[in-house]
């Protein structure tokens, strides 16, 4: 399958990534043979099989709703890059 | 004392015996990282001061006779498990300065049974690779030749048990994580069924697939490690309590009649003779033990590779969207708006691989594509989980090799990743099936590299396999990976 360079550049939108132009060059050549290799899978019929998207039969598990300490603020805005005033800073996003 | 030849069990009776106390224990281990691991590289951070401290803990409960089998056991553990305060990277630009408010709940377990940390061990970056290569911080070295790789992507916690720097340590296994990289060191490598180790604080890469379990020298420190880990945790949903109790129980009780199907997959073309004559050997081995081996199949073997790498990177372009800059990690400090914030952030900040699978994930989830690639990849999914089912039906537990090769030279499988991928091919169905099993050493090739021999058991099968293991690990116990010369 040709991954053309358009779309290597929307799915790089999509996916919030910045690609130079020799990245975008390899990644489309590198996703087209990977997927071409998953093309695989249409060789198999899989008509009314159901999707597992987990492993685990899981069902709804109640617990008490208690009261417990969570982390202070201080320790939540310890790794953030930039913080002002007990809260994260970003860019200005309403004009 | 050789420091490549302690296991658990060994130096818990020293600990008692008072052979050695667990301060010189500790301390032995962090001189031999000092003077070995700038050859192997698979350390990303020694918690010098801090092991010391936890080792002097350790004595204190050791001299009162308290504690268990795991205290003052200096261990190791992957950079992707959260250690409460104590930077852990993911071998990732993108983490190298994140130092997490809580631990992982597999480490605290550990911790709490007076297992003492020695420090962090390489990945390749978020778990992503089947090499160690793809760590930001530094390539890690298979003990066996310094030219080869470890394996991947927990290379560091394979490469740093096998050269004795640590006497077990904790890996993680997406898609055999663990166990491809504890073949190509020599070293046994167990993933339980999902479920069974909690997940939390492992930083996420396919939530549906991932396990942590241990690394070790011999099966029973797998099954003492696993009694520390495993278990339910309030934190993480997903886990359960199997209900299996000791894991070391009954280990040593034979293989005498234990139904061991080979999936003719596993031994066909594509296989390196080397591999494929010691995993033969081994299934001579199991019969002479008085296993019953017979071949089968296993039809979709050859389909899990494609299902597995659109289901993992699906999950990881979603669990790797956090990656923001804003609130914890690096930030870019070239931009004018949020948008740019995030995207030249994330572009600095990712390596090469990790940009092709959320690239991928990416594609395969995006609408138009998401019923040809994601949703088929699941029903495939159903498909090879229902033909294990009927494999469990037949047989105690399937047999086969790790890896399709040995450990293979430091930058050769760079510029193909689907190479690289297709080494997975006999790992990545038990992920997808959610599956226990256990990689152990079988012989060397022939040129002296290790070869690592499957055990998969069905879900919650974990003591199956171990006896399993475990009884051919009598016959056949590990061997030294050569001493590294500083």
């Amino acid at each position: 399958m040709k991954i053309t360079l358009e779309t290597v550049e929307y799915v790089a939108g999509l996916a919030r990534l910045n690609l130079s132009e020799k990245e975008k060059e390899i990644m489309s050549s590198q996703m087209g043979d990977i997927l071409d290799y998953m093309d695989k899978l249409n060789s198999i019929d899989t008509i009314g099989v159901p999707p597992l998207e987990h492993v685990e039969h899981m069902t709804n598990i109640f617990r008490e709703d208690v009261v417990k300490d969570s982390f202070d603020r201080e320790q939540i805005l310890a790794n953030a890059p930039d913080k002002d005033a007990g809260a994260f800073r970003v860019p200005k996003i309403v004009e | 004392m050789d420091l490549r030849k302690l296991t658990i069990k060994t130096t818990a009776k020293a600990l008692r015996e008072k052979e050695i106390s667990a301060v010189e224990l500790t301390e032995n281990f962090i001189k031999r990282i000092e003077n070995v691991d700038s050859k192997i590289d698979s350390f990303v951070l020694v918690c010098r001061e801090k092991a010391i401290s936890d080792a002097k803990v350790a004595q204190i409960h050791l001299d009162n006779d308290e504690g268990n089998v795991l205290t003052g056991i200096p261990m190791a553990v992957k950079d992707n498990m959260c250690t409460k305060g104590i930077t852990t990277t993911c071998s990732s630009h993108m983490l190298e300065n994140f130092t997490p408010s809580y631990s992982s709940t597999a480490v605290e377990n550990l911790q709490n049974d007076g297992a003492v940390l020695l420090g962090k061990l390489n990945l390749d970056e978020f778990a992503m690779g089947g090499s160690t290569e793809s760590s930001y911080i530094k390539k890690t070295k298979n003990p066996w030749g310094l030219k080869r790789v470890p394996g991947g992507s927990s290379g560091g916690s394979a490469a740093a048990v096998a050269s004795g720097q640590a006497i077990f340590s904790l890996g993680s296994d997406t898609g055999g994580s663990i166990r491809q990289p504890a073949s190509f060191c020599g070293v046994v490598g167990l993933k339980p069924t999902y479920g069974t180790v909690s997940r939390y604080g492992l930083v996420a890469f396919a939530s549906s697939l991932d396990q942590i379990g241990p690394i070790t020298k011999t099966v029973e420190d797998s099954a003492i490690v696993l009694n520390s880990i495993s278990g339910k945790d309030q934190l993480d949903a997903t886990s359960v309590n199997s209900g299996v109790g000791d894991y070391t129980e009954g280990i040593s009780g034979g293989v005498k009649g234990m139904r061991i199907g080979i999936p003719k997959q596993y031994l066909a073309e594509g296989v390196a003779p080397g591999v494929s004559e010691n995993v033969k050997l081994a299934i001579r081995e199991y019969e002479k033990m008085g296993a019953v081996c017979e071949e089968t199949s296993l039809e979709l073997a050859d389909y899990a590779i494609a299902a597995y790498y659109i289901i993992s990177s699906a999950e990881a372009s979603s669990n790797l969207a956090r990656y923001d800059g804003i609130k914890y990690g690096y930030r870019s400090s070239n931009f004018k708006n949020l948008i740019e914030l995030y995207k030249n952030t994330r572009s600095e900040a990712f390596g090469a691989e990790v940009k092709r699978r959320i690239m991928l994930g990416t594609y395969v989830l995006s609408s138009g594509y998401y019923d040809a690639y994601y949703k088929k990849a699941l029903q495939i999914r159903t498909l090879i989980k229902d033909e294990f089912d009927g494999l469990f039906n037949k047989f105690d537990c399937i047999l086969g090799p790790t890896a399709p090769t040995t450990a293979y030279n430091i930058g050769e499988m760079a510029d193909d990743p689907l190479q690289m991928y297709l080494g997975d091919v006999f790992t990545v169905s038990v992920n997808i099936a959610g599956l226990p099993a256990i990689s152990i050493p079988c012989g060397l090739d022939e040129i002296g590299l290790p070869v690592g021999m499957q055990l998969i058991g069905k879900a919650f099968g974990e003591k199956t396999i171990l006896r399993a293991a475990y009884a051919y690990e009598q016959e056949h116990p590990f061997a030294l990976a050569p001493e590294v010369t500083a």
